[in-house]
């Protein structure tokens, strides 16, 4: 998030678009719904009429894979009406007249036909946004996981700065992540082209830092992105495979695929606080300490870095997972130094400048923003207020609208879009264990529209049989208006009926995210 | 600023702060009931009656606003018999059955009738409370026990507005209900607690309460292991075992958590849970030795760095786990194994 | 019978109660005329008049027309609290159902005074005939332009519109009346802020008795000289009055404010019925205190009831005859404030059903050592700790019948000689 999660209280109109807040996000999800309490004007961009939508002032009922174009075309009202930040514009961006190449094409109309909703919502959406004072665009995985992420989160990039509300209290683009660390993972460089705080493995100057730094000679290319490593382990040019705290069995896209590429892997390691599906396909398996049992950080998706402190005992022999690893290091020949995870943030400090600022003694007292290059820094919670990572001017990258990978044909004549739901996290490996909540929740479905299900014989509560030409699961049908014609919805978090056997793996070019949001399904009353 | 005087005592504070904020500000504790500290001040259960000089009326400290030269008195005959009278009502339509009620130590309107020196109320029970609610999977509603201070309605509508919860009737039949006379079960509650978390006595209780009390506790503050807002929390440990969660006030939460943070956390000592290393043997993962299973995988790594270089390795590491762990993990597949391949479902 | 002073209702029931023709013919809107032409003067008129409110509290109108007028804001409201609930008031229903373009008038001049430009008569539910005319003079007020927009051609806008109430008692309270109109449940806010300079939506409201803002109209056209002749020095101009109870001729009359209650039990309504002696007089209102009959010379003005213990209130006079028995006066008041208790703060909702109860016990006469004290403690705690006006005037006639008939408790409690009060 370029901004701050207390923000929103004090916002005038919101764009909430391709999250499901109150849901997956329930406590930014209520301050949102505070500030529509105090009068702020929600626009929610949704292929389903999620519970935000309800109090929306504006819902824009989109199909699935359809967001750059509308973001594209509230930017060619938003110019035609002359309600962008022209001061702005002209000091802090450059690329304005390619953006207009690009947006020029999207008229209200067009907009209206692509993303099949009224091309009047699309000005009103367009006007509150672009006139309001405090006007923060949150969004989260409905934007990124299409193989046009990237454009996507541009596009709202692009949005934003031609309002000028980049770098301004109550604004923002604020991306909400959906893991507890998701955030503090990428700043710690677990990603294959970063060191931390997102020093390029390319670059010789910051390689020849670690390389000193850690007293070792480091590769220079950059590394494979997941979706690269489970078909490397498909073609045997992966061999092992170590798997910490996730579960890809379950959370992956076309789960067929990745179950293939983890059998042939000769050693596979997976380290979990559960034997999760993908445990039970490794060679070994290390039990690990959960968050409630040891010392640590994350970092939160406004980038707040937050203390979680041992409060019981780990079960049986399980470990933490950095004493693990250091176990292991040393077996490989190299010894770390560290004797606690204080040690380890002191060391993370050192090496990381956005992070230089953070020590367990400080964060007893605070929890700062990053960047927070010093002990003394206050850390930072609005970024580019005076300046951007690239300069003094942001750049505009317009993308033209591009059709999901996959479309409706005869076979397969539904849209199958995924997510998650409120009373379930990820692969439920922690929620599953709840009997309360798994009474409430514990079982997957797909919504289909009523019109749909009439025309399938497909009754409330019946077992369907969904199928996309990965795989097919059945599961539950739900009849709700909630979707529109000819959109299904699953959630993913269930093993016995897992949405991602169906998903496409066809990845975003430049994020490699797969296009979760969208592929062509069937449905079939059993 | 303001100047006034609290008890004797000058403090100055920022206009618009209330006596009550002075209070905090000076250390002088003022009974509070309706009061919370993200909802907005409703001045009504009367408990924090103050004095202010030159004023009539009894003044309600955590409503009523600070003024320039202000003297206020926190405690004297007349406001502790105020306040006495105050509890009594309160107690008089409360089933006090404390050895049987979950929030048995931890009850604001027990602490406030012993620190009152109040054993019984003068006044008689007068109305018959509505039946309990406990078809929640997660926590029970017992109007008998309920002081009709609002902190879970207004939390509800307030904090979470889900406007799930409401009040109907008036007087003293008033009671907290839900909407078109529903149970929680069928309503639209979404079960994030906040309005159990807010409630002084034992009207709202989590269903785990009954097995513990709040002297048995410890508590460590630490940070939801969910999604990526942060929210603040504490763990409540009995004996070893987490059995319970109450939000903290943290940047990101005001005082509230989700259903997961508040209740999911039955995985922390879940039977199910990995003990012992494993060694896949004859096709079946088997217990092993650390040292078995790290040896293991060393060699394993070794073996294969050197037959196929480390390209051949890969890691995932966390986006569950802690920023150390993952510093670690990325170290180690950087240093120790000499390949970029590490990756994390951040795109997941 | 004696000749009233008729300042609010002058003309009322000569004329069509929707027509503002008549009331036009008869000098109406004459008022308002001369407030459009000289806005900034109308708060010191209204201040030099002296005028108070006459809803009960007897706030002084014009220093609460000049907060709002003080207050910027994008939009203020005038809110006419016309929920008159209090068992035995009928005066305003009496202005509205004759002559409500008085009540326009002083609305639309309260509006120009402090830059309103939409008004609201809160109208309570049990008075559906009244909403009728109401509506048909409002329409016909804005056929004439005398409200809408343009009124009188000034260039000022100004519109009324009805709102009405749910049948609750609390909603007579001006912030729980603003809540209801928000559609929330009506419940008394904390103050401050008070209404004048956060109310309705959060916007600067005036809030005002119907019988206050018709009095508007001839204080502007008549001056404050002619409107202080009428009335006492601290509380000038004329009340209505609402006699009931055991009473010959109940009814509302307009007199002078600080006219005895003896003029009116004995000159106005002709005593009580059947010749019956008169024991005691309800004063101001169900919440107001209840005086003995030899204190029948105390003029009806805010002080010198105060002064007597009686209550000025909303001007109401209910007379109870020598086969009353207070006791049942009591049970029965006090059965209408637990159950218009909103239930909101803790002093009244449970104060109101224990005071209840005692009372019952009492009159029983199963009460028990103890109980007459823990009704005076209890009373006054809710006098000065409850939330807003009704809780803390509910215990009011209690207090009254304890002070002026000290041994009736006693006579009725089993247990005598625990009687505390002197």
């Amino acid at each position: 998030m370029t901004n701050s999660i207390s923000e929103v209280v004090d916002a005038d109109v919101i764009l909430v678009c391709g999250s499901n807040t109150t849901e997956t996000h329930p406590v930014i999800g209520a301050q949102i719904r505070q500030a529509v309490n105090r009068g702020a004007k929600l626009i929610v961009a949704d292929p389903r009429e999620i519970p935000l939508a309800e109090e929306a002032e504006v819902f824009l009922p989109i199909r699935p894979g359809t967001n750059v174009a509308l973001l594209n075309g509230m930017m060619n009202v938003i110019i035609n009406e002359g309600l962008l930040d022209k001061e702005y514009v002209e000091n802090r961006t450059e690329g304005f007249d390619e953006l207009w190449e690009i947006v020029k094409e999207y008229t209200a109309d067009k907009v209206g036909m692509i993303c099949g909703i009224d091309p009047e919502d699309l000005k009103k959406a367009a006007r509150l946004y672009a006139t309001a004072e405090r006007a923060p665009i949150f969004y989260a995985m409905g934007i990124t996981q299409h193989t046009t992420g990237t454009a996507g989160v541009m596009s709202t990039a692009n949005l934003a700065l031609l309002c000028g509300k980049v770098g301004k209290y109550g604004c923002g683009v604020n991306p909400l992540r959906g893991q507890n660390n998701v955030q503090g993972a990428c700043d710690m460089g677990c990603l294959p082209g970063d060191y931390t705080g997102y020093q390029k493995v390319a670059n010789p100057e910051a390689r020849a830092k670690f390389e000193a730094f850690w007293g070792v000679p480091l590769p220079s290319k950059p590394g494979l992105t997941i979706t690269e490593i489970l078909s490397g382990a498909e073609t045997g040019d992966i061999r092992c495979l170590y798997i910490m705290g996730e579960n890809p069995m379950v959370s992956d896209a076309n789960l067929h695929h990745v179950e293939q590429a983890l059998r042939r892997c000769e050693l596979l390691i997976v380290q979990d606080i559960f034997l999760t599906e993908t445990a039970e396909l490794a060679d070994v398996v290390l039990p690990a300490a959960c968050y409630a049992e040891k010392e640590g950080t994350f970092t939160n998706t406004e980038r707040r870095v937050q203390r979680i402190r041992a409060a019981v005992d780990a079960p049986g022999e399980s470990r933490e997972d950095w004493i693990i690893l250091s176990e292991i290091m040393s077996r490989l020949g190299y010894e770390n130094s560290f004797t606690s995870p204080r040690e380890i943030l002191e060391e993370i400090a050192q090496i990381t400048p956005s992070y230089g600022g953070f020590s367990y003694d400080r964060l007893e007292k605070e929890q700062p923003q990053w960047p927070c290059p010093s002990p003394e820094h206050p850390g930072t919670p609005i970024l580019h207020t005076a300046k951007f990572s690239r300069g003094e001017r942001a750049i505009f990258k317009p993308s033209p609208y591009m059709p999901a990978a996959e479309q409706p044909d005869e076979h397969y004549p539904f849209i199958l879009t995924t997510g998650r739901i409120l009373y379930q996290y990820h692969t439920r490996t922690m929620t599953g264990k709840s009997d309360d909540i798994n009474r409430i929740a514990g079982r997957s479905f797909v919504e289909i529209h009523p019109t749909d299900a009439a025309k399938k014989g497909i009754a409330q509560g019946d077992q369907v049989k969904v199928a996309s030409r990965r795989g097919e699961v059945i599961v539950e049908a739900r009849v709700t208006e909630r979707v529109s014609e000819g959109v299904i919805f699953m959630p993913f978090h269930f093993a016995e009926a897992p949405a991602n056997r169906l998903t496409n793996n066809v990845v975003d070019p430049i994020s490699k995210i797969p296009e979760y949001k969208v592929c062509s399904a069937q449905v079939q009353a059993l | 600023m303001l100047n006034l005087v609290v008890d004797g005592q000058p403090v100055q504070v920022e206009k618009g702060s209330t006596i009550l904020q002075a209070c905090e500000k000076m250390g002088i504790e003022v009974p509070t009931l309706c009061y919370l500290k993200h909802l907005a001040p409703e001045g009504a259960c009367r408990i924090c009656a103050v004095e202010v000089q030159g004023v009539k009326n009894l003044q309600f400290a955590c409503a009523a606003l600070c003024s320039e030269g202000m003297e206020v008195t926190t405690m004297n005959e007349r406001i502790a018999g105020f306040r006495r009278i105050v509890i009594e009502l309160l107690l008089a339509n409360h089933d006090a059955d404390c050895f049987s009620c979950p929030a048995v130590g931890s009850c604001e309107l027990y602490k406030l009738a012993m620190d009152y020196g109040i054993e019984k109320s003068r006044f008689k029970r007068t109305k018959k409370p509505r039946p309990k609610d406990e078809t929640s999977e997660f926590f029970n509603y017992d109007p008998a026990k309920c002081i009709l201070c609002r902190r879970c309605v207004r939390t509800c509508n307030e904090i979470q507005s889900n406007r799930t919860l409401s009040l109907r009737d008036r007087g003293v039949r008033t009671s907290v209900s839900l909407p078109f006379g529903k149970v929680f079960k069928d309503s639209s509650c979404v079960s994030c607690g906040n309005c159990v978390s807010a409630c002084p006595t034992g009207a709202l209780t989590t269903k785990a309460s009954k097995h513990y009390r709040s002297w048995e506790l410890t508590r460590t503050r630490t940070t939801c292991p969910y999604c990526g807002v942060g929210c603040q929390m504490d763990l409540l440990v009995k004996e070893g075992k987490v059995v319970g969660v109450e939000p903290a006030d943290g940047p990101a939460n005001p005082g509230i958590l989700c259903v997961k943070g508040k209740f999911a956390y039955r995985f922390i000592g879940h039977p199910d849970r990995l003990k012992t290393p494993l060694i896949r043997k004859d096709g079946v993962l088997s217990p092993a030795s650390w040292d078995q299973a790290l040896d293991y995988v060393a060699e394993g790594i070794k073996r294969i760095k050197e037959e196929s270089g480390p390209q051949a390795i890969a890691g995932f590491a966390s986006a569950r786990a802690t920023n150390e762990d993952n510093y670690v993990f990325m170290k180690m597949m950087r240093a120790a194994i000499g390949t970029n391949n590490v990756d994390h479902c951040a795109r997941l | 019978m004696m000749e009233q002073v008729r300042v609010v209702l002058d003309h009322a029931g000569d004329i069509s109660p929707i027509s503002s023709e008549e009331y036009l013919r008869i000098g109406g809107y004459q008022g308002l005329k001369k407030a459009l032409e000289a806005t900034e003067t109308i708060i010191d008129t209204i201040k030099a008049s002296g005028l108070r409110g006459r809803g009960g509290a007897g706030f002084p109108t014009g220093l609460k027309l000049s907060f709002t007028a003080n207050t910027q804001a994008d939009q203020k409201y005038i809110v006419c609290n016309a929920d008159e609930g209090e068992p035995g008031t009928h005066k305003d229903r009496i202005i509205m159902v004759e002559i409500p373009h008085r009540l326009f008038e002083g609305m639309a001049i309260a509006a120009v005074a402090v830059g309103a430009s939409q008004g609201y008569i809160y109208l309570r539910a049990e008075y559906p005939y009244v909403a009728t005319i109401l509506e048909q003079a409002l329409a016909d007020a804005r056929r004439q332009g005398l409200i809408g927009s343009n009124i009188m051609g000034s260039g000022v806008d100004f519109d009324i519109q009805l709102f009405i109430g749910a049948g609750s008692y609390v909603c007579g309270e001006e912030t729980a009346l603003l809540d209801s109109m928000e559609g929330k449940r009506g419940e008394p806010r904390f103050k401050p802020p008070f209404p004048g300079v956060q109310g309705l939506w959060g916007r600067p409201t005036i809030i005002n008795n119907v019988e206050t803002l018709s009095n508007l109209p001839a204080i502007m056209v008549k001056g404050p000289k002619w409107f202080r002749s009428m009335g006492t020095e601290r509380c000038p101009g004329t009340k209505l009055f609402t006699l009931c109870g055991n009473i010959a001729h109940p009814g509302v009359y307009e007199f002078p404010v600080g006219t005895t209650i003896r003029t009116l039990f004995e000159e106005v309504g002709g005593g009580c019925p059947r010749g019956k002696k008169l024991m005691a007089v309800q004063t101001g209102g169900a919440s107001g205190n209840i005086i003995p009959a030899s204190l029948l010379d105390t003029p009806m003005d805010i002080d010198a009831c105060a002064e007597a213990g009686a209550t000025f209130g909303a001007g109401d006079l209910m007379f109870m005859d020598e086969d009353s028995c207070l006791l049942d006066v009591l049970e029965n008041l006090t059965e209408f404030f637990e159950e218009e208790s909103c239930g909101k703060c803790t002093p009244c909702r449970e104060g109101n059903t224990q005071l209840l109860r005692l009372i019952r016990e009492f009159r029983n006469g199963t009460a028990q050592e103890g109980d007459l004290n823990l009704l005076l403690e209890l009373s006054n705690v809710m006098r000065g700790g409850c939330l807003c006006g009704l809780g803390q005037s509910s215990p009011n006639p209690i207090l009254s019948v304890l002070r002026f008939y000290p041994d009736l408790f006693v006579e009725n409690s089993y247990r005598k000689g625990d009687l505390a009060y002197a």
